[in-house]
């Protein structure tokens, strides 16, 4: 008797367990990243790694970055741009409330923009905000912005992860606990290992359909194939060993995500060092570079050749690879009619990332070809910045640009590469200045086309966004138009 | 005793003072500005400038060594640059990975090691004994992270027995904490071990042929008695040393399997913060480690007294 209760006790337990295992599809995930964010404070660092994991999942802002690289709205439902372009009215949506249970206002849009652009603000992009003349609280609902001079890319700027919402009751915190409007809130950080987000019930749009979300940082490429072969981590995004990818695509247990970046890789070129002052070893230096040869050898053939800095998902742009094709016979030439028919001697500084390093090794026996003779050091990050883009001690190096649209570097004369052309400056402005799309348009066509006819880097390829996953997620973004893992619209299915 | 104390803790306070001085020579001597790499290319001047003036970049050398120093004598390590939380807590939460790793991988290291090396020892020159010196050589002569990567990927990927890496936390239980370690721990000791057992067996074969062992045999004890009582605690002197060195090595040493395994700990965390310029992390920690370390041997200075009494009389 007390056998048979037992039993079937132990049965009905075994059957409930199991029925629960069958009906309920999961709801928690484990997300791979290379990186950990320094701090949770997008509004002050340029750290990618704080915008992969609070982006569009605990922070929002005015408008926001589309899994396509759009601009759609975010905390604002709609807006009102008056006929000279100075004065933007955005309807905020209602009903948002923080995390802390405060609600978000046009003062909480006013607090940001103002302390994102005040004298002593630590944002990393700072210039998204300077043609902002004030901002102003119509009412709770509705907040107006004035500019200063026309700005076509504003509402493009305002969807950075850089010009998020905050609130001043939460600010003080928000380094270690950020408190955002997003479909997720963050619930804990153990420092060097992961960051948890629970879901947030009181979430003002389409709730998020995950409970839980732990991002894990994962910084060894062996480490992270191990996590995912072992499915201890369920996405990891921006996967960092191209190389196991078609291992992964093999196995019906995973899915391999390819998608595009806003990272132009480019040859980075000293414009104003001899001899790459002269725009015919600039040509030269294009003829040399196989691009093929580098996105297989150093990115297992993920990439896009690219011929000017722009992204080629974008519909502004214009193929212009040909006119830098692989040709090592016109380069030698053009080295000749240049003065250097016996080739120079100059410097390649490469930062961490293996597209650099091994990228690197590539060019140099490419442009060796031809008889440039490239002397390679290996730099850290920091030693890069002090080195390469605050001293300008550098020939060429190699980097991925990934902020997106940031072909107006090239109006900047002290940006690390030193391109000065008053003509290009001239057209960003009138960039700046133009709100018409197809004048826009225009003009970044032109854009595009002049710093590919001057040659003034060695245009690479378009970096591709790499993720693995377990086959049974759904949601994901395969794009990456911004540093963003949005897992918003993310679940399991059954 | 007393002066023999006074003695220790003056060189030991001369050693800190000197390290602390060479550590933060070193490090800021360092090219790269930790508000440059936070704020990154797009950067505007004064976003660096109003950056540094709030991590307190801008004091001379001197006023900040001082004031670093002067804080950590009041037990005060700092504000990461990066993190933006205090030094000690990051420590002291790195910590709980590094110092049960260290201890973990210490006693796997010692349960093969003094077996082994006593085995051997006593059967010197004979199959057994060359089994375990092929077997040591194989142990030093294997890298450990690539032993590390072979393990994760039996008994992770494979068999599932282990995750892959990551630490589950104490708070899930002393369990799950252990069952993440314990493949770092494996991996760490086993060319640790492999030391140990070298150094154990030549100590006590050094000993076994000391005269009072063959008195003691002659006495009539058995050959297992010699060695227990007389020849295994006059072979400790040289296997401590040892194992006071391996401790400290362990506790910021692991980084390499620290990345395999991507465990949160010590090493990984200075080597972060190198790569960061969080100078005033690294300073911290690798001055705390100077200091562990010092504390360590001071330690093992102790125990020799307690194993070898004559040392005791001595002073």
């Amino acid at each position: 008797m007390t056998f048979s209760t037992f039993r079937t006790g132990f049965i009905s337990a075994l059957a409930l367990a199991a029925s629960f295992g069958m009906a309920e599809a999961k709801t928690d995930i484990v997300v791979g990243m290379q990186l950990e964010p320094p701090h949770l404070d997008p509004t002050s660092a340029a750290a990618g790694a704080i915008d992969s994991v609070l982006y569009a999942n605990v922070f929002e802002g005015l408008t926001r970055f589309a899994s396509d690289g759009s601009i759609i709205a975010g905390l604002a439902k709609s807006w009102d741009i008056s006929d000279d372009g100075l004065t933007y009215t955005f309807q905020l949506n209602e009903g948002v409330k923080f995390h802390d249970g405060t609600d978000m206002n046009a003062e909480d849009v006013k607090f940001s923009l103002d302390r994102a652009r005040a004298e002593d603000s630590q944002n990393a992009q700072k210039a998204l905000f300077a043609g902002i003349a004030s901002v102003d609280v119509v009412d709770p609902a509705t907040v107006k912005v004035t500019l200063s001079a026309p700005n076509g890319a504003f509402l493009f700027n305002m969807a950075w992860g850089d010009a998020v919402i905050v609130a001043p009751e939460s600010i003080e915190n928000i380094k270690q606990a950020p408190v955002g409007t997003g479909a997720f809130k963050f619930s804990n950080w153990v420092q060097g290992d992961r960051i948890e987000l629970a879901k947030n019930d009181g979430y003002w749009g389409t709730p998020a359909k995950l409970d839980k979300v732990t991002f894990k940082f994962i910084a060894d490429p062996t480490a992270a194939f191990a996590a995912v072969m072992a499915e201890d981590v369920n996405v990891f995004s921006g996967f960092p060993a191209p190389e196991n990818l078609a291992q992964f695509g093999a196995d019906a247990r995973f899915q391999v995500l390819v998608g595009s970046t806003e990272g132009e890789t480019i040859l980075s070129t000293n414009n104003k060092m001899p001899p790459f002052d002269n725009v015919k070893v600039r040509e030269a230096l294009a003829h040399a570079i196989n691009r093929q040869e580098i996105i297989d050898g150093a990115m297992f053939g993920y990439g896009t050749p690219i011929g000017t800095h722009f992204a080629p998902h974008n519909p502004d742009y214009v193929d212009l690879t040909a006119q830098s094709a692989y040709d090592p016979e016109l380069a030698k030439k053009l080295l000749a009619e240049a003065g250097f028919a016996d080739g120079f001697k100059t410097t390649l500084k490469l930062p961490p990332p293996s597209y650099a390093r091994r990228g690197g090794e590539i060019i140099a026996a490419q442009l060796r070809a031809v008889g440039i003779e490239t002397e390679i050091s290996n730099l850290e990050w920091a030693q890069w910045l002090e080195e390469v883009f605050k001293g300008k001690d550098f020939g060429l190096t190699i980097v991925s640009h990934t902020e997106p649209a940031d072909i107006n570097i090239y109006a900047r004369p002290d940006y690390y590469f030193q391109y000065d052309s008053a003509a290009f400056q001239g057209l960003m402005a009138d960039l700046n200045n133009a709100t018409d799309p197809a004048k826009r348009s225009e003009i970044l066509k032109a854009a595009q086309k002049m710093i590919a006819d001057e040659y003034v880097n060695g245009y690479l390829f378009q970096l591709a966004a790499l993720s693995v996953a377990n086959a049974k997620v759904k949601g994901l973004w395969a794009n990456a138009p911004t540093q963003a893992t949005d897992l918003t619209a993310v679940y399991w299915e059954e | 005793m007393l002066r023999y104390l006074i003695k220790r803790a003056t060189s030991l306070l001369v050693a800190l003072v000197v390290a602390s001085a060479v550590i933060f020579a070193l490090v800021e001597v360092v090219p790269g500005d930790p508000a440059s790499f936070m704020l990154g290319i797009n950067a505007q001047e004064d976003t660096l400038a109003a950056l540094r003036a709030e991590l307190g970049l801008n004091g001379s050398l001197l006023e900040r060594y001082f004031s670093w120093i002067g804080g950590m004598v009041r037990g005060d390590f700092g504000t990461s640059y990066t993190y933006r939380t205090d030094v000690a807590g990051m420590v002291a939460d790195r910590l709980q990975v590094s110092l049960p790793l260290a201890l973990y991988a210490l006693a796997l290291s010692m349960a093969i090691a003094f077996p082994a090396g006593i085995w051997a020892a006593a059967r010197r020159g004979r199959a057994g004994d060359l089994g375990v010196m092929a077997a040591t050589q194989l142990g030093v002569a294997v890298p450990n992270f690539w032993f590390a990567m072979l393990m994760v990927l039996v008994f992770a990927i494979q068999l599932r027995w282990f995750p892959a890496g990551g630490f589950a936390g104490w708070d899930k239980g002393l369990l799950p904490g252990l069952k993440s370690l314990t493949l770092p721990a494996i991996a760490l000791a086993l060319p640790q071990a492999a030391i140990l057992t070298r150094v154990m067996r030549s100590a006590l074969i050094d000993v076994l042929s000391e005269d009072y062992i063959r008195t003691a045999r002659a006495k009539g004890l058995s050959k297992g008695q010699v060695l227990r009582r007389h020849a295994l605690r006059n072979a400790m002197i040289p296997v401590l040393t040892i194992i006071g060195m391996q401790f400290s090595f362990l506790l910021a040493g692991a980084i390499i399997i620290e990345n395999v395994f991507f465990l949160p700990g010590l090493g990984r965390l200075v080597f972060q913060s190198i790569s960061a310029r969080d100078l005033i992390v690294v300073e911290s920690v690798v001055m705390l480690l100077v200091f562990a370390v010092i504390v360590v041997n001071f330690a093992v200075d102790l125990a020799y007294a307690l194993v070898d009494p004559r040392l005791r009389s001595r002073e």
